[in-house]
């Protein structure tokens, strides 16, 4: 019986989409059986990130509606034969799903699925709703931004009220200079704040935009920061311990005047 | 930036950091979001008033108002409970 996480935020663009495929793609490298399912109905990006676009034919509205079967519409990843990409509907209206149909849904991709990933939309109306229904567990995603974590917070909150309770925090985008100098909200004052259980933390990364660019999940891209802490979330989420990423930035010319003065 | 501000910033005292700024404004800000409980948590709270008040009065349990009220700086659990009878102090009038 496999395991239905569902990776949410509140807040559009902090990188749930992002988080999704990277994760999904890193469990199936860890030899999972995984299905990534895009709820976000009318703004389908799954599909883009993952390199998948041009193999569509049903998406997720066929499969509860009944117009195909969840086999047909499942798309095989290029590079894993044990990843699969359930896409969303782009033209369909957003409430052409319910709660009750995501939760059967959930039931039946669980017994063919170690894990399934469902890419939620922003926001915490219906589509928020469908995409939390059949969760077992939740990663909320969110930035070092006084919004996102704002967001956050309501989406805690809404979880726990949906009896989704524990769920765990992936801060992303995270830039160390700014941190230092003291311009960035760090791990702990998010923490502080959010007091929910850390599951990692991913630096602001160039190498998401060329892997979104290619359609080759950073998680696969050994020599990419962002990848390293994907395969570290990755392997939390399969229940291991991992210490978290070293963020520091090399000591820069303030520091060593700061020294010098014995200020610090 | 401002002078005093980089001044602030060259001795390492990070309280004008705009970090700090942003951990205040979401402290209060989450102050109120938080501030919101749903009509059956409000519900279970009065039924619980209602016991644990019982033992020392009688209460108007119909006319009993609780609500959470908040201005800028807090959010307070405010209650307005009639008190019909109170039960004799057995215990320190001995
Ligand atoms: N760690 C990161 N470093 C750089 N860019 C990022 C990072 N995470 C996300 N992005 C970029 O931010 C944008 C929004 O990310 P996305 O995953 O689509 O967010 P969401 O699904 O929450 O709306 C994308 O263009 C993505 O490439
Ligand atoms: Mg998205």
């Amino acid at each position: 019986m496999g395991e239905v996480i569902v990776v949410t935020s509140g807040k559009g663009g902090v990188g749930k989409t992002t988080t999704s495929a990277n994760l999904g793609t890193g469990l199936a490298v860890a030899g999972h059986k995984v299905v990534l399912v895009d709820t976000d109905i009318g703004l389908r990006n799954l599909d883009v990130v993952m390199g998948l676009e041009n193999r569509i034919v049903y998406d997720i509205v066929d499969v509860t509606s009944g117009n195909c079967r969840l086999r047909q519409a499942l798309i095989k990843d290029k590079r894993f034969e044990n990843l699969f990409l359930l896409p969303a509907a782009q033209t369909k209206d957003k409430n052409a799903v319910t709660p009750e149909q995501m939760r059967e849904l959930s039931a039946e991709l669980k017994q063919e699925f170690d894990y399934a990933i469902i890419d939620c939309p922003a926001g915490i109306e219906q589509g928020f709703k469908n995409a939390i229904a059949g969760a077992d567990r939740a990663v909320v995603v969110t930035t070092p931004e006084m919004s996102a974590v704002r967001d956050a917070d309501r989406i805690i909150g809404l979880l726990e009220a949906a009896e989704l309770s524990n769920p765990k925090l992936i801060i992303n985008r995270i830039r160390p200079q700014m941190v230092k100098r003291g311009d960035m909200m760090d791990m702990a004052d998010i923490l502080d704040i959010l007091a929910i259980e850390l599951l990692g933390v991913v630096p602001e990364d160039e190498s998401i935009i060329i892997s979104t660019n290619k359609g080759e999940p950073a998680v696969m891209d050994h020599n990419a920061k962002a990848g390293e802490a994907y395969r570290r979330i990755t392997r939390r989420i399969r229940g291991e311990q991992v210490a978290l990423m070293n963020l520091d930035v090399p000591e820069g010319l303030m520091d060593k005047l700061r020294k010098l003065v014995g200020l610090r | 930036m401002s002078l005093l501000e980089f001044v602030n910033r060259m001795l390492g005292k990070e309280s004008t950091s705009s970090k700090n700024i942003a951990k205040e404004r979401l402290r209060l800000v989450l102050v109120h979001d938080r501030a919101s409980i749903s009509p059956q948590m409000l519900n279970k709270l009065k039924e619980d008033l209602i016991k644990v008040i019982s033992n020392y009065m009688d209460i108007d349990e119909d006319s009993m108002e609780v609500n959470l009220s908040q201005d800028d700086r807090e959010v307070a659990l405010v209650a307005n409970i009639p008190v019909m009878k109170m039960k004799r102090d057995y215990s320190t009038k001995g």
